[in-house]
């Protein structure tokens, strides 16, 4: 086996090793936050809380399961989505049983 | 099988020299590559992140809201309605929810301003959230104020800041007491934001629910599954600016996969004649141009993926932040915690090294069917 082959297997296991570190992390990470995470749930019960707070910009992408069709537009007909949130996160998947009639 | 082994080693040598004759070109295909993989594992981990956490958090929201609508949009709804549901058989308890956006002139931030009904601040001070403390710069004991609705100002003293580890679900929020709340927004007596209902039994939620919308046809009811279903759904693939993304992407890929797949360079396809020449067999250049694929594509992936998590888990996905914070003020500095989904990331690794491990083989395999004078010739 040449340098060559040596050095890039060696490459090849460093990548490998580096992933299996990852997935450790990842793995003991999620373990420890359960703590984290029952506080966290703890909160939302107790303040009744309906969803997460990813983006702050518009009602709508602040609580997107109290979205509505209508925010989107709410200025007039034809105002598009003018908020970048608003095109990263999609309209919730029930606002379609809510508003059927509407379509 | 030693001879298997040494003859696979042989070829992934001649290679690995091919390879770095064409360094520049091959350096640059694998900085493009890594990018591609880096890209869309990035999202790939990070709405998994977002969407387990939410699943795990948000198990103990509220199972069901109701909300009145009047002419299209959310209306503050009367108390009366509260007796009305709980009249319901297997209604457990209706409540009142006491909250609003608030928007703070000072610093141009949005907040969620919200009556705890339990353990609430009380009058005179708040409790906020760990980003409301980052963009006014308050500690416990500073005083906040707020604009009220006939524009007198109302300070408030911040009693407490709510823990740094509930940013992705607290980071704008703003607990206060309902008298503040009534002096802040002056709602009219007898409404409230909207309600939140408790059932005895999980499975009639579906029953109650329409019983509510039967009895309160001007309201609209949000189940708790419906809220779970809304972080599933909300970065889907289908729509918005991951779309669009993930259409660039694969874009890129298939130009870089077309590019390899449509032919090879003059320079290659004479290696090829020439290799061909000295005795090697079809089954050889075929060998040798799968390692060339398998180490650019396996390289990328492991790199790219590698680097993903380094930007999702270490770095909270900051080059995704531009667009959650939009033009809002108060950004929520959420750490991300690392569920990796493995079938995400091995339909990642079939999406990018196989389909370029296969657009490498093709024209190899059509150099080296061809006559080596003819190849080398340039002639296909």
């Amino acid at each position: 086996m040449t340098r060559r082959t040596r050095l890039f297997g060696l490459f090849m296991l460093g990548l490998l090793a580096l992933f299996g570190l990852m997935a450790a992390h990842a793995a003991l990470s999620a373990r420890g936050a359960g703590p984290v995470l029952r506080e966290k749930a703890l909160l939302v019960r107790r303040l009744e809380l309906t969803d997460l707070c990813l983006s702050t910009e518009a009602n709508y992408t602040r609580h997107l399961s109290l979205a509505d069709f209508h925010t989107a537009f709410q200025d007039h007909p034809l105002a598009l989505e003018h908020f970048p949130a608003g095109a990263l996160l999609g309209p919730p998947p029930h606002l379609r049983r809510i508003h059927g009639q509407m379509d | 099988m030693a001879r298997w082994i040494d003859r696979q080693k042989n070829v992934l040598d001649f290679t690995l020299s091919s390879l770095l004759r064409r360094k520049g070109k091959n350096l640059a295909l694998l900085a493009v590559y890594t990018l591609l993989v880096f890209l869309l594992a990035s999202v790939m981990l990070a709405t998994s992140a977002i969407r387990k956490e939410a699943s795990i958090v948000l198990r103990e929201a509220p199972e069901m809201v109701v909300q009145r609508t009047v002419a299209g949009r959310q209306d503050p709804i009367p108390l009366a309605y509260l007796e009305k549901i709980r009249d319901i058989a297997g209604v457990v308890s209706s409540d009142g929810r006491l909250w609003g956006y608030y928007y703070d002139p000072v610093v141009g931030a949005n907040y969620t301003l919200l009556v705890p009904r339990e353990d609430g601040p009380d009058p005179g001070s708040v409790t906020i959230g760990p980003g409301v403390a980052r963009a006014r710069l308050a500690s416990a004991g500073d005083t906040l104020e707020f604009k009220t609705t006939s524009g007198d100002i109302l300070e408030l003293a911040v009693g407490d800041i709510l823990d740094t580890d509930s940013e992705l679900v607290a980071s704008d929020l703003v607990l206060v007491s309902a008298a503040d709340f009534k002096a802040i927004f002056d709602p009219a007596d007898g409404l409230v934001t909207d309600i939140v209902v408790r059932v005895a039994n999980p499975r009639e939620l579906q029953t109650i629910a329409l019983k509510i919308a039967e009895r309160l046809p001007d309201t609209r009811i949000i189940l708790r599954d419906e809220m779970l279903r809304t972080y599933d759904a909300v970065f889907s693939w289908r729509g918005g600016i991951l779309a669009v993304l993930l259409f660039g992407v694969v874009l890129a890929f298939v130009i870089i996969s077309w590019d390899k797949a449509s032919g090879l360079s003059q320079e290659e396809r004479r290696e090829i004649g020439v290799l061909k020449a000295v005795g090697w067999e079809t089954s050889d250049v075929i060998l040798m141009k799968f390692w060339e694929g398998a180490v650019i594509s396996l390289s990328a992936y492991f790199i790219g993926v590698l680097l993903a998590y380094i930007h999702v888990f270490f770095f909270s996905a900051r080059l995704f932040a531009p667009v959650l914070k939009g033009w809002a003020v108060l950004y929520p500095q959420f750490r991300l915690i690392p569920f990796i989904d493995v079938s995400q990331l091995t339909a990642l690794f079939f999406l990018t090294v196989v389909p370029y491990a296969v657009a490498t083989i093709i024209p190899s395999w059509r150099a080296s069917v061809t006559d080596p004078d003819a190849v080398m010739k340039g002639i296909r």
